[in-house]
Parts: C-alpha cells; sequence; structure tokens
C-alpha cells in the first residue's frame, strides 16, 4: 500500500505528538525530523486541527499537541481523513472488469485492500506507539 | 504459581481476580460468556472442548474468576510442523464477559497464556481472526501480535 504524502504527514505528526503528550512541537520541529516540508506539514495539522486530534497552543513554547483520544484513534482513521480508502468493492468501473479475467484479477486486488483495510483498523495510535518502544526495548536487548 | 483453591493451583492472583486451569463446572460460565459475545448458544461445542483441552500438560483450557465468578476464558496449545512452522504456540479462542472489559482481564489471561505456552516450548504465539473481528484484532494487536509469515486460504467445498 502507497500512502500519499499527506497521509505520511499526517501520520508522522500525530504519532509524534501522541508520543510526547506532554510537549508542544511546531511544524518546523516534526518536518525538520521528519524530512518533511514544513508548508506541507503545516497544511496538515489544519485538517488534524479540525478533526479534533491537535491542537495549537499559541505563545511561547507555543506549537502543537495531541488531543485525541490514543485509544480509539486507529490508522485507518488517519488515512482516511486524507485518501479515498473506502470498503474495497468490485464494480468500480476498472478497465477490463467485465471480462472474466479483469473479474478475477479484481478479487486479488480486494483480497489485498481487504488485508490491507483491517490491518490499518486494528491499530490504534497508543498500540503502534507501545509497540514501537517494546520494538526498542527488545533491540536494546539484542533480541528484536 | 501461587495459592490453591479446592485443588486447583492459581496461575495468577491479583485482589479478587484470579486465572487458573479451567474445570468441567467452569463450562455453563464459558457457554453463558461466549454466547454473550457470540450470540450462539453451544454447550456441546464446549463439553467436547473441555475434553479434549482440559486435561493435557501441552493443551492450556484457563478461566479467570473474579470474586468467585467465571468472567473470562482463554484456550491454547502447542502445534509443531504444520507446513514447516517449528513448535508455536496458539490462541484459538478467548472470550471475556463484555460486563469485565476494559479492566485488563484479557491483557492477564492472554499474558498467562502466554507464560504457559513458553514453558511449554513456544517462543512464539500465534492466533488466527476474521478481518472483521476488529475487537479481537485490535486486542491481540495491543499486546504486541503482528502480522505473521502465514497466511490463511480457504476455498468452498460445495
Amino acid at each position: 500500500m502507497k500512502l500519499q504524502k499527506a497521509t505520511r504527514c499526517a501520520l508522522f505528526a500525530v504519532l509524534e505528538l501522541a508520543n510526547n503528550p506532554e510537549t508542544q512541537l511546531s511544524a518546523t520541529d516534526i518536518a525538520d525530523k521528519y524530512n518533511i516540508s514544513a508548508n506541507h506539514l503545516a497544511k496538515v495539522l489544519r485538517d488534524l486541527g479540525r478533526a479534533g486530534l491537535v491542537e495549537s497552543v499559541r505563545g511561547a513554547g507555543g506549537g502543537y499537541r495531541f488531543c485525541g483520544n490514543s485509544k480509539r484513534t486507529t490508522l485507518y482513521d488517519l488515512v482516511l481523513l486524507f485518501e479515498d480508502v473506502g470498503e474495497a468493492q468490485q464494480g468500480d468501473g476498472d478497465d477490463g472488469e467485465h471480462t472474466e479475467v479483469g473479474a478475477a484479477l479484481g478479487r486479488i486486488l480486494n483480497e489485498i485492500d481487504e488485508i490491507a483495510i483491517a490491518t490499518l483498523r486494528s491499530i490504534t495510535i497508543a498500540t503502534l506507539l507501545k509497540t514501537m518502544h517494546w520494538h526498542a526495548e527488545r533491540e536494546s536487548r539484542g533480541v528484536a | 504459581m501461587s495459592n490453591k483453591t479446592n485443588g486447583e493451583e492459581y496461575l495468577f492472583e491479583l485482589d479478587e481476580l484470579v486465572i487458573r486451569r479451567a474445570s468441567a463446572g467452569d463450562m455453563s460460565a464459558v457457554v453463558d460468556i461466549d454466547q454473550l459475545n457470540t450470540g450462539i448458544t453451544k454447550p456441546e461445542y464446549w463439553k467436547d472442548t473441555f475434553v479434549r483441552f482440559g486435561s493435557r500438560s501441552d493443551r492450556f483450557f484457563l478461566v479467570a474468576e473474579d470474586s468467585g465468578e467465571v468472567i473470562a476464558f482463554i484456550i491454547g496449545e502447542m502445534r509443531a510442523w504444520e507446513f514447516g512452522s517449528p513448535p508455536c504456540g496458539w490462541i484459538f479462542a478467548m472470550g471475556v464477559n463484555p460486563n469485565a472489559r476494559l479492566k485488563k482481564v484479557g491483557s492477564h489471561m492472554f499474558n498467562v497464556m502466554c507464560e504457559c505456552l513458553n514453558k511449554a516450548g513456544a517462543d512464539k504465539v500465534r492466533t488466527m481472526l476474521a478481518r472483521d473481528d476488529n475487537l479481537n484484532m485490535a486486542f491481540f494487536r495491543s499486546q504486541g501480535m503482528m502480522g505473521g509469515p502465514f497466511i490463511e486460504l480457504e476455498m468452498p467445498l460445495d
């Protein structure tokens, strides 16, 4: 699955902010860390603000902070804000899908999409951060 | 391993919550919990499952009890060499009474099951879920499970 640039920016921003809930970070802080465009990220952060996932704090030391529910927000919820990845459907009008071969190919592609969607739906922000910390801890023990 | 009551050894104990191997007398509670979660009552299935999984050292049918009431169950076993897979722990059933959710009962049961399977020789644990079973999928993900190297395949036989 190839995610669009805005989706990747959103995932980086939300996960970075949710991983540091007490800290406010500017768009530039996040953009520098992930080597992405600060201008593009600023637009994405506005969209995330409208979705109730981040909020901006004004003044000295201000920036963005995570304000969503990390145990209830899944990666799928985030992806859906920026991409059209609804339920995989046959009959979306792809070339050749009216043929036997096209329909068979469509079923395989739907299978791949359904697995990807099920995976994204099952991983909350909290779960992803937890597994990230477990992985780091296992690496530090040399067992990853 | 800790206390024993009525000859049953506790595998885990925290306040009023205990986790132990299931006994035949627990099956009516297991049937009820399963019915609450799936909407299907299947006493014969659970009776048979207890016979097959309740008494072997490499099979684990565990229940969680809160203040004497059975509120959850989990079943796992060791499997080996299925299409080349080295010995591995499998969890294939789990249920928590909906009224007992969000109290980490499932997490405690999962951890105890992993300890049992690890002691039985497993260094990995697997499970298989329906793609749309978001509740259980999110639970097992939150425990650290991820997609593994095997893919489930099936076909209709009619």
